[in-house]
């Protein structure tokens, strides 16, 4: 279920000049955050869950995930050269499978390793808060990369639904309507950093049992979709 | 022998009907897909790639469907027309990218390039190559894994003259050695030098096929309009309705000062023949001929209703 070529294609796509730089900004904003916060205020355990919970899950993930997701099928097919993948024999979900792959690959270095190393700068790992949303940003990342991918191929306009799902839906509706945010990737990642985290530092709206069903069947759900729609993928021609 | 049957195969995209109730067998040797800008050439070659579903009819490579199937592409093909490719790649990542893709290595990659003569420039960046470059590297791409059906999609798009013979070559080399090669082609002169077969699609339908020569007898023998101008119209169109390669002319007064012949031709030889003799037998100087009818697609629409 893996081509290393797919996948050499997809990487060397998405980690081109600009698109990399894009990957970085966001990452290198919050080290910066964290070190002017570790600086003014020195090592507090409430301000290092403030930041990480409220900018690198709540934002930096979600968009980085776009970044990736929808960059990993999307400009291929917008664009046409997804045809020298297709006309290939090399299965449909395969290359879907790949893509997902590279993609989520990308989403856990570009926000995982930055959720890490600012963890470590506001409080050295204090009540175990770094690695708490360092895992939330691991599991966060395999589900945004799958609906994004998913969106990547079945939309256009990817990268703006995506845009509007990460910041209204995860970022505005999910802080403010409490309805909303038991369907929020983000919330079902901090289920899991609940657990690791010190006692009442991190809080989630949905169970952890729920939250991993539903990180699961979000993930296989939307890569089941993706292979199926490539599978039926139809190209026009020039005319 | 490996023969790519279109059976009734029709293709509409909502209320734009591109592909029109087509059935036709493209076999081995070289055939070309004519037809005008717009005529639905690469919305039969879509689905002769398996990239588009027929919306009914089949589309079949030796009996087996090509729509969702991917196993048929061990065996096809393809050079599309549109110019996106992996610009961040060089030709030699590209088309070995292409060679892994068929579970082949950097050896069928470089026999590829060398086939189209690309191992000069095969380090470059796709971004930085012509069009006619592109055109080949896309062609080597296709060809790695020495498929039995080649379809293009406009081949000749920006190649320069010599490029051009260059691909022509090959294709003729690779009808000749019996493969299935089936290009598009909206210029009537690239198909009748290469192909052997001619297809010809006009409005979505199959207008006329066989050989090039009968087709390009039924597009010759066409009736063909000019536009005359001359020192004396009168005397001119007199002498020329005199002639069965004309079948009528009509004496234009609005055309200017000197007023102009409308001239339907019948018998295009004979009458381009005819022309410059009856004016120096009478003595009329003529001052303009132009055929006003000359475009593809009035080439072609005759041919529909033929």
């Amino acid at each position: 279920m893996y081509d290393p070529t797919v996948a050499r294609l997809t990487y060397r796509a998405l980690l081109g000049r600009r698109r990399a730089a894009i990957l970085l900004v966001l990452p290198a904003l919050l080290l910066l955050i964290a070190a002017g916060v570790r600086a003014f205020n020195g090592a507090d355990d409430q301000m290092a869950a403030g930041v990480l919970g409220g900018f690198a899950i709540a934002t930096m993930v979600p968009l980085i995930g776009v970044i990736a997701g929808t960059g990993a099928i999307g400009p291929e097919i917008d664009d046409g050269s997804i045809v020298y993948l297709l006309a290939k024999p090399v299965k449909r979900p395969v290359i879907v499978v790949t893509k997902l792959v590279v993609a989520i690959a990308v989403t856990m270095a570009f926000s995982a390793l930055p959720t890490f190393a600012a963890g470590y700068i506001l409080n050295g790992n204090g009540q175990q808060i770094a690695v708490a949303y360092t895992v939330a940003a691991l599991v966060a990342s395999i589900a945004y990369a799958a609906l994004f991918l998913l969106l990547g191929t079945v939309s256009r306009h990817a990268v703006v639904i995506g845009l509007v799902y990460a910041l209204v839906w995860e970022t505005l509706f999910g802080s403010l309507v409490p309805g909303a945010r038991t369907l929020s990737v983000q919330q079902w990642s901090l289920a899991l950093a609940e657990r690791i985290g010190g006692e009442g530092m991190i809080t989630s709206e949905v169970g952890l049992p729920l939250a991993v069903a539903l990180l699961a069947g979000v993930t296989l759900l939307a890569t089941g979709y993706a292979g199926r729609k490539l599978r039926t993928l139809t190209l026009a021609g020039e005319e | 022998m490996t023969t790519v049957r279109i059976d009734h195969a029709s293709r509409w995209f909502g209320n734009v009907v591109a592909v029109n109730d087509v059935t036709m067998d493209i076999g081995p040797g070289v055939t070309g897909l004519l037809g005008p800008n717009g005529a639905g050439k690469s919305t039969l070659i879509n689905m002769m790639g398996g990239f588009l579903a027929p919306s009914t009819g089949t589309v079949t490579l030796d009996g087996e469907a090509i729509w969702r199937n991917e196993s048929v592409y061990r065996r096809i093909g393809v050079v599309p027309e549109r110019e996106a490719m992996y610009d961040f790649l060089t030709g030699r990542e590209f088309v070995l990218a292409n060679a892994e893709l068929h579970g082949l290595g950097a050896g069928e990659a470089q026999r590829a390039l060398a086939t189209v003569e690309m191992e000069p420039a095969q380090d470059r960046k796709i971004a930085t190559y012509s069009k006619g470059m592109r055109q080949r590297v896309k062609m080597a791409s296709a060809l790695v894994h020495e498929p039995d059906v080649l379809l293009l999609d406009e081949p000749f798009n920006g190649m320069d003259p010599r490029q051009r013979m260059q691909l022509m070559d090959l294709l003729r080399r690779m009808g000749g050695e019996g493969h299935t090669v089936l290009f598009s082609s909206h210029i009537l002169e690239e198909v009748e030098q290469l192909a052997s077969h001619i297809e010809v699609i006009v409005a979505g339908r199959h207008a006329a096929s066989g050989d090039f020569r009968r087709i390009r007898r039924l597009m010759t023998d066409r009736p063909h309009r000019y536009l005359v101008r001359s020192s004396d119209d009168r005397a001119l169109a007199a002498a020329l309705i005199a002639d069965p390669s004309t079948a009528g002319i009509e004496v234009d007064l609005q055309e200017g000062a000197e007023g102009a012949l409308h001239v339907q031709a019948v018998d295009f030889g004979r009458f381009t023949a005819l022309l410059p003799r009856v004016a120096r037998d009478h003595s009329i100087r003529l001052l303009t001929v132009s055929p006003s009818d000359e475009s593809l697609e009035s080439v072609f629409s005759y041919l529909v209703a033929v």
